[in-house]
């Protein structure tokens, strides 16, 4: 199903990457680290991780002139997946320490949990709850826990709303817009679940249109 | 809620898996991260590896085991044992780890917790305090950092390192939770010496008062011999994981066994 598409994970100097690139792996993914301009232009599929705070992120990545890069393999049909804070990064901003500008390849800004008297980061696994269909989370039922740890969430369009699920408040943790896709959670520390959900984007990089 | 968790803990020395196991179907079963992966099958929501390996090399087998850890199990996982400073949880992290514990290092140093926490953020830090009950009427109370609390009457539990065997001068458990989750731990692993090895359930007074403490998640460790054992410690010590390491190892029950029987008495769980 995956055979043959070359997803690369974005290297930005944040965030255990490592992880990520040994469940693709797992999946059967042709998966590589990297953030040459070449390499990103041959991928069938980005996958943006990250670990940390948004400003120093963005800051990174701006300094890389990845967010170029991400930006015309997105317009081009490419398969961008955001997983933590990459998911935050593909929004158009923040709240977090004092604010700063995303990639704005989903409409939407990113805030603070809003879970009053619950401690913050919200850290464990969670069930999520699909809000529609999507090649995505082909296979894995609505309410199947994933693991998070995360202090902020993004505000999608409703309409990008993929899954959601609840820690105070019901917030989304999966979006999707055409081709950008996002998960609040590490599908790479989700057990089976994630580990289908990760080959399933492989499946779709691999019927996406050739890399130019 | 985040849903209770179910961990398995496997003590590591110089690569091998130290307890025994009772598994069929395993290549190896001295192998932690088949066993590990064996866990990941079963349900469990996360690992623990604790590194008793004594020799110098030390840094280099609990790096290695995080890698071959990361390269073949998909859930999170920590590793304690020889983190004695932020480069030592830098290479653990770097490697795959989602976790480092420590425990005689932060007794020895705790300003290393806050390193810890600035440099990681403090869901990658968590405390391991091994307690053992207090026999004496009235704890020493001559440590400035995790002395018992004013108007103390009795029944605490004090804090050992080296196995059990050396006690921490003037050190309180309860406190010392305390002071250690002010200080950037992020979770509280808490083992009672006296419940280790007996089957006889976890020591829900212990969990109870540090739980009560503290503002982060507790992991009861130390005495489960029976399912109804991981109940209790989360109904009644309000602890949000068990860990457990021989009632799996032994192939008594399974992970999932485990998780039914905690659904079955009404605690929410992944299963």
């Amino acid at each position: 199903m995956s055979e043959g598409a070359r997803i690369l994970i974005l290297d930005y100097g944040m965030g255990n990457l490592r992880s990520v690139e040994k469940a693709l792996e797992h999946v059967g993914a042709s998966a590589a680290i990297g953030s040459d301009p070449d390499v990103i232009g041959a991928a069938d599929g980005l996958i943006l991780p990250g670990v940390g705070a948004f400003p120093r992120a963005m800051e990174r990545i701006r300094a890389t002139g990845l967010d170029e890069l991400i930006a015309e393999r997105a317009a081009a049909g490419t398969p961008v997946l955001g997983i933590c804070l990459g998911l935050q990064l593909l929004f158009e901003g923040s709240e977090e320490l004092g604010g700063a500008e995303g990639l704005g390849l989903l409409p939407g800004t990113v805030t603070m949990l809003d879970a009053p008297g619950l401690k913050v980061p919200n850290i464990g696994w969670a069930p999520v709850r699909w809000e529609r269909d999507s090649r995505l989370v082909a296979g894995i039922p609505s309410e199947t826990p994933f693991y998070l740890v995360h202090s902020f969430v993004a505000r999608p369009a409703a309409e990008d709303a993929l899954g959601t699920a609840e820690y105070g408040e019901r917030f989304v943790c999966a979006a999707e817009r055409d081709n950008v896709y996002g998960v609040q959670f590490h599908p790479e520390k989700s057990s089976a679940a994630g580990l289908r959900l990760l080959a399933n984007f492989a499946g779709i990089c691999a019927k996406a249109p050739a890399a130019a | 809620m985040p849903l209770k968790r179910v961990i398995p803990c496997l003590d590591v020395d110089a690569g091998r898996v130290v307890k025994g196991t009772n598994f069929v179907g395993l290549r190896d079963a001295g192998d932690p991260v088949e066993l590990a992966e064996r866990y990941d099958a079963e349900g469990a929501d996360e690992l623990v590896f604790l590194d008793i390996t004594a020799s110098h090399e030390r840094r280099e087998t609990i790096v290695d085991l995080a890698r071959r850890t990361a390269d073949n199990v998909f859930i999170p996982f920590t590793i304690g044992g020889g983190i004695r400073s932020v480069s030592d949880a830098q290479a653990v992290l770097d490697a795959g780890a989602d976790k480092v514990s420590v425990n005689s290092a932060a007794l020895a140093r705790p300003e290393l917790l806050t390193e810890l926490a600035d440099h990681f953020g403090s869901q990658c830090v968590v405390i391991a305090i091994d307690a053992k009950r207090d026999l004496e009427k009235e704890p020493a109370t001559s440590s400035p950092t995790c002395a018992a609390p004013p108007g103390w009457f009795g029944g605490t539990w004090g804090v050992y390192v080296k196995g059990g065997r050396e006690r921490v001068e003037g050190c309180d458990a309860v406190s010392w939770a305390r002071e250690a989750v002010e200080r950037g731990a992020g979770e509280v692993l808490l083992t009672s010496m006296d419940r280790d090895g007996t089957n006889d359930g976890y020591d829900l007074e212990l969990t109870r008062s540090v739980a009560d403490a503290v503002s982060v998640p507790v992991i009861a460790s130390g005495g489960a011999g029976e399912l109804s054992h991981l109940s209790a410690a989360i109904a009644e010590g309000g602890a949000d994981a068990v860990l457990c390491a021989s009632i799996f190892h032994y192939g008594q029950h399974t992970v999932a066994e485990a998780k039914e029987r905690l659904a079955a008495d009404g605690i929410d769980v992944r299963r």
